[in-house]
Parts: structure tokens; sequence; C-alpha cells
């Protein structure tokens, strides 16, 4: 990879971070209570390009890559990582598998609107009796004239409710396991569509997650996403770019951890002086920046890769997994330093303690990737 | 290109010699190799006999190299990064000329001498003194740990100039192997790197031609410094090598290994591991190239060097430790390589600054961090 950013990276940088600290922090602690997603943060994002970074002009989008991409969600995970999460699932889950997979009527129809933020997209794969086992899934697709009828009901979507198309798993020929799943592109308006239970969360609260019911759902023919049968690699090969966004919402959950550690540090006087300069705690400092620049390097090296058409399924899986750890340990370290005024709602650390945890488990567990690297190793 | 040559040179030259370091033997035949390749000059200009190239191409060596022999990374890292920069970097014309085409060429081997048994992390309190008569200075003092003392033909030697100063009355000297007053004592026995000798060293009124000091009286501590950043990157490079030699006969073994009717690999209790393993050397490797890339374009590179030898180091103690254990008790013997990147693997974290000085250098980057 290039180690150095490009111009155009760094001043895309400094614009998301701008646009971060004006229009996405100030309300972020308000709307993790409320359990509140906020449309107009959505649209301020569209009309800066937000929504469509790396793909083609021609599709709505910003022709940028997927560094920048990865870029874009950091940065507004380091103040919200609900935010964060809304533009990753949008982008990677819902963009992705249309913009790969999709005919270049889908993509006109459903790429577009989504790469310019008119529509939100979200991704339904996971049931209840699937979670990392994703082919156990029960959700049935049936062809009936020139529609598929779904039925079944997916659980823990992101964006649910408030996206507009769903990329979605069902099960087109029972006797066979793998080969027997279709991506299907949804519309919220679909007769037969339906939001169930919205999920009461530890964190990312203001990023909706809900149920999604498809009770003789008719999706149209010409929304079968690739061919039939083809559902079940079109999701796993979307989740291996999904892992890079995740893992660039974990390296920005971290480093706003670290940024508000570090100011606290400086100016928390006890026994007469900063407690930033205890070795206890500046060494503590040091370790969180180590960890998080290592996650950083090994998530924008992914990045990287797809952007330039280079297999990236162990590096993402990699930089999943060291991110995901990171944002854990250095947001429980971040309370650590502010000690019981960490554990209040007055200081933001709480909020990325709690948002942490979901990036160990989404996008694939650690368990998961651990598997994804480990085959990779020893095949 | 760089990497396979190195490492071609590595497996074929140095493999078959590994015993014999290990029995205590100094690589005097293999050095002589890498200085007729120009491994020995990496990054010195053509006009004083190196090689020219940029400062990753020289980690990607010490990288290599490494990954076979610690011992062979560790000795071509002294000899650049503070046997052969400080005198072209601070050195006059003359001096320049003198020493560098034979550093380069490997005819010469450089080492460093700035610890002392009371100045380790804390350089500047050494007690090495040099004074001044006529057109010579008069050293007198001890010198600990120094890596390839001994062996080495020219010594960069650290004294004070002007003991009141304390850091600041500091001074550096070229000193050549057979002046009179220079005493080898004695030789460490260490838990790791054999083969590379770490001795100590004795100045009893050891005369140096006053042409002999490097840059100007009392800049001694600031040519000590100079070169900190290389010389972190060097053992990040060469902890990074030691922990994916440690990795590759781990999973190497873990593939052929069975137990109970299946390769070990295909339980999560050693897949997880070596899937860990595996990410922490990649995410090492990605710190070290980075740092390496910043010192090649000139461009400030503290705190990415520290973050690269605090993390590579502590990766290569994990990871081979962990390697031991997927070879469970035949980790132990000396059948397998294992148990000697795990002994190699633990002075990483101490020399060119220990674990704490480089946390220290990070917290002071973070601080000043907006």
């Amino acid at each position: 990879m290039n180690f150095q950013l490009s111009e155009e990276h760094q001043q895309l940088r400094e614009m998301i971070r701008d646009f971060a600290l004006n229009e996405v922090a100030p309300t972020a602690a308000e709307r993790d209570e409320e359990e509140r997603f906020d449309r107009e943060i959505w649209e301020k994002m569209a009309e800066l390009g937000l929504t469509g970074i790396p793909w083609p002009e021609e599709y709505g989008g910003a022709g940028f890559d997927f560094l920048a991409y990865a870029i874009a969600v950091e940065e507004l995970s380091r103040v919200c990582a609900s935010t964060g999460v809304t533009l990753s699932a949008h982008t990677s889950l819902a963009g992705w598998p249309v913009y790969k997979f999709g005919s270049e009527e889908q993509k006109q129809k459903y790429l577009r609107p989504m790469a310019e933020g008119k529509k939100i997209g979200a991704y339904c794969l996971t049931e209840p009796g699937s979670g990392s086992d994703a082919g156990g899934m029960k959700t049935t697709a049936k062809l009936d004239g020139d529609s598929y009828v779904l039925n079944g009901s997916k659980i823990f979507i992101t964006n649910g409710g408030v996206a507009d198309t769903y990329v979605v798993f069902a099960v087109t020929d029972p006797t066979s396991k793998h080969k027997g799943t279709s991506a299907f592109i949804v519309e919220s308006t679909f007769p037969g569509f339906g939001v169930g239970k919205k999920e009461k969360k530890l964190g990312i609260r203001s990023s909706p997650t809900t149920e999604i019911i498809f009770d003789n759902c008719r999706v149209p023919k010409e929304n079968l996403l690739g061919e039939e049968g083809e559902g079940f690699i079109i999701a796993m090969k979307t989740l291996d770019g999904g892992r890079n966004g995740i893992a660039a919402q974990a390296v920005g959950i971290a480093q706003g951890a670290l940024d508000a550690a570090t100011e606290y540090a400086k100016e928390r006087v006890q026994f007469g002086k900063p407690i930033v300069v205890n070795q206890g705690v500046a060494f503590k400092l040091a370790d969180m920046a180590t960890s998080i620049e290592a996650s950083r390097l090994l998530t924008y090296n992914a990045a990287w890769l797809e952007s330039n058409n280079l297999p990236y399924g162990k590096e993402s899986a990699m930089a999943k997994l060291m991110a995901g750890d990171t944002a854990m340990s250095v947001t429980t370290e971040a309370v650590q330093v502010f000690g019981g005024y960490g554990y209040t709602k007055e200081y933001p650390v709480e909020r990325y303690m709690r948002d942490a945890k979901i990036t160990q488990i989404y996008e694939g567990t650690q368990e998961i990737q651990r598997l994804v690297i480990s085959r990779m190793l020893t095949k | 290109m760089m990497r396979d040559m190195v490492r071609q040179f590595a497996e074929i030259e140095i493999t078959p010699f590994i015993e014999r370091m290990e029995q205590g033997k100094f690589p005097h035949e293999i050095l002589k190799k890498m200085g007729e390749l120009g491994l020995m000059g990496i990054t010195v200009p053509e006009i004083y006999g190196g090689a020219g190239m940029d400062f990753t191409s020289y980690i990607l060596a010490i990288n290599e190299l490494s990954k076979v022999s610690a011992v062979v990374g560790v000795i071509l890292s002294v000899h650049t990064s503070v046997g052969t920069n400080p005198i072209l970097y601070f050195g006059t014309e003359e001096q320049k000329k003198k020493y560098i085409p034979k550093l380069a060429s490997g005819e010469y081997l450089g080492a460093f001498c700035l610890t002392e048994p009371e100045a380790g992390s804390d350089a500047g309190a050494l007690k090495t003194k040099a004074v001044k008569q006529g057109d010579h200075y008069v050293l007198n003092g001890l010198k600990v740990f120094i890596t390839n003392g001994g062996e080495a033909d020219v010594y960069i030697v650290f004294a004070s100039t002007n003991p009141e100063k304390g850091s600041r009355g500091i001074s550096a000297f070229i000193v050549e192997k057979d002046t009179e007053g220079f005493i080898v004592g004695k030789d460490e026995k260490k838990m790791g790197l054999h083969g590379s000798r770490t001795v100590q060293l004795t100045f009893e009124n050891m005369k140096i031609p006053a042409e002999n000091l490097l840059g100007s009286e009392n800049t001694g501590f600031k040519i000590a410094m100079a070169n900190l950043n290389i010389g972190r990157i060097g053992i990040a490079a060469q902890s990074l090598g030691i922990a994916e030699a440690a990795l590759e006969a781990a999973t190497g073994y873990a593939k052929e290994r069975i137990q109970f009717g299946k390769p070990i690999a295909i339980n999560q209790g050693i897949g997880f591991k070596l899937a860990d393993m595996a990410t922490s050397v990649e995410a090492a490797r990605l710190l070290v190239y980075k740092a390496a890339n910043l010192q090649s374009l000139g461009l400030p590179c503290g705190k990415e060097a520290s973050m690269a030898k605090l993390f590579a180091s502590k990766t290569a103690v994990q990871i081979s430790t962990e390697a031991i254990q997927v070879f469970g008790g035949y980790g132990f013997t000396k059948d397998y390589q294992v148990e000697r990147y795990f002994r190699d693997a633990k002075v990483t974290e101490i020399y060119e600054g220990t674990s704490e000085i480089q946390r220290i250098v990070i917290s002071k980057h973070q601080l000043k961090m907006k």
C-alpha cells in the first residue's frame, strides 16, 4: 500500500472531520439517549456526497475509492458510531452487492438513488436461527408468475425501518444448502414488507436495528440480484467488504476515545499535577495510540487492496479483528483514565465503550474472523 | 528484488551457519559475503562506496536476514545505524573518506559505545571522560553491552568532555580497535543472540587523535540521539523477522502434526491462535514499513519509529512464545528453531530504547496532539 495519503484523501478527511464536529457531534449524546435516528444528518451527508463515495459518477457516486470511504466511516464514528454504521451498512452492505452483481438497469434504478442519498440501503441476511451459520436461513422465495413471493423474518437489520432499499437473502431451492440461496432487491413499499420489533441496545442506539418481516411479499422477477442460487456467494463477498467498513468504524470509535482521554489526562489535576505526568496514565495513552495506529494501517491496507482490485479477504478479516478488539480495549481504558467521571453521561467515553462492543460482533464475530484467517493460513 | 535477493542469500548462506553461531561463533564469513553483495552499506551513497539505496531497502534486508538469523540482523543494524551513519552524517570529509568506504564494503565492522553500568536509558549520565591534551584526547572509562564489541574495527565512543554540563558536555569520538588502552573485557553470556558478541570495553588512558573527534566538542548527545529513529526502525524490522519466522514455523507444524487422527491446525484452539498471531504480524509489518517509508522520504517519524519498535518487539515475544506452545514438547527442544526465536526475541524489547522508553516518546507525541 501507499503509506502517504493523497492530497484528495487528506482534504476529504478534513472536510468530514469538520462536518462531524459541527453537525454530528453536538447531538450524538442526545440521539443515543433517545434512540433517535436523525434523517437531517443523513440529508446533509447526501449533500456532501458522502452517501456514494466509492461508486462511479455514472451511478450517482463520488467516483472515489474504498480508502476514501473508510476514512469517511472512521471520521464519522470518531464522534458518533451510530452515524458511522448507518453509512457503512448503506454503502458496504446494500450499495456494494448492487454495484458488483446488479444489472445495468438495477444499478440505475437502485444504486443511483442510494449513492445520491435519496434512498437509504439495508441488508437482510441474519435470522433468529441463522447468525454466523448464514447457510441455515429459513426465509423462502418462491417463483410465482413474474414475481417471487418471499416469506420469513429477518432480525438485527441495521437501518431497518429507515431504509428504502433492502438487499434480502432467501432460499429458492431448499434441497441445496448454499447453492439454494438467492439475493433480491426489495423496496420498503412492496406489499407484504413489514418492519417488526425495534431492538433496544447497549450501544449504537441512534442507529435503528429492527426485525424485517416478509409476509407473502411480492418481489418482481427482475429484482433478483445476480443469478438464482448465487445468493450465498453474494452474501459472503459483501461481508468481506463490509468488514472494512466496520474496521473503520472501530478505528474511529477508538480514536474518539483516545482524543477524549488525552485531553482529560492533560487537564485533570490530582496531587498537584496533571494526571498525565504519571507514567501509569501516559503509558496507557501510548499503548492506546499504538494499537489504534496498527488497526488503522490494517484497515487502510485492506481498503487499498480492494480499491486496486487485489484480494483482500484475509486482510479485511485481520483489520476487523484487530480494530474491533482495539476499540473495546481502548474505550475501556479511556473510561479508566476519566475515573468516576468516565462512568457518567457527562462525558462521551461511556458511550464509546458501549458502542465499541458491537464491532466485535457484527459483520462476522471475532471468532468468524479467526476462522476466515486460520483457514487461509493453513490451506 | 532486494527482498528476493536477501531472502535467497539468507537461506543459502546463513542457514548452514546457524548451528555454529548457536555455539558462539561470530559470523565473519557471512559478513564478508554480505559486503561483497553490498549489504554492509545499503544506504551509503555510491561516492563513499555504498549501494546508494533508500532506507526502506535497508529495512527489507534487516527484516529478511532476521527471519533466518536475528544475530546477522542485529549485527547489520548496529553496523549501519550507529556504526556507520554517525560518521556519514557528522564526520568531516576526511573522516568519511577514511572510514566510510571500508565500512560500506564490509572490510571494517562498526560498533557504538554509549551505554555504561550507570547510564542505560539515562544516557546523559555517562561517566567515561575525555580530556584534551595537546593534539589528542585521553579517554578513561567503562562501557557495557557493546554489540559487535571485540569484533568491530571502528567504534563510535561517547565520553564527557565537560562533566559539569551533563548531557550537553558529551563528545563523540571515532576509535579504532587496535588503539593502545582499548581493552576488551567480559563477554556477556546471553539468553539469546548467540553468535553476536556483547562485551564490556575498558578505556585506560586511551589516546585518540584530535582529528577523530566526531562533530564539534560537546555535541555528542545530539549525535547519539540523531540516529535513534533509524536504529529503532532497524530493531523493529529485526523483531518482525523473528515473528514472521516463528509464525511460519508454527503454521507449517500445525498443518503436519497429526493428533486424534487429524492435523492439529483443524482445532480452533490452534487455528485461532495462528489467526491472532498472523494478525499481529501483519499489523507489525505495516507499522515497520510505514515508519521506514517516512524515514526514506525524510519526513518526521519519531512517533512512528517508536510505535513500530514497541509493537513489533512485543509481537516477536508473544508470537515466539505461542509458537513453542503450538509445537508442544518438541518446541522446547533444540530439534526445532522456535526455542531460538523465543530466546532471541526478548532483547528486542530492551535494546535501542526499552519498551518503556518508547512509551515515553509516544506519550509525549500524543500529548502534543490537538
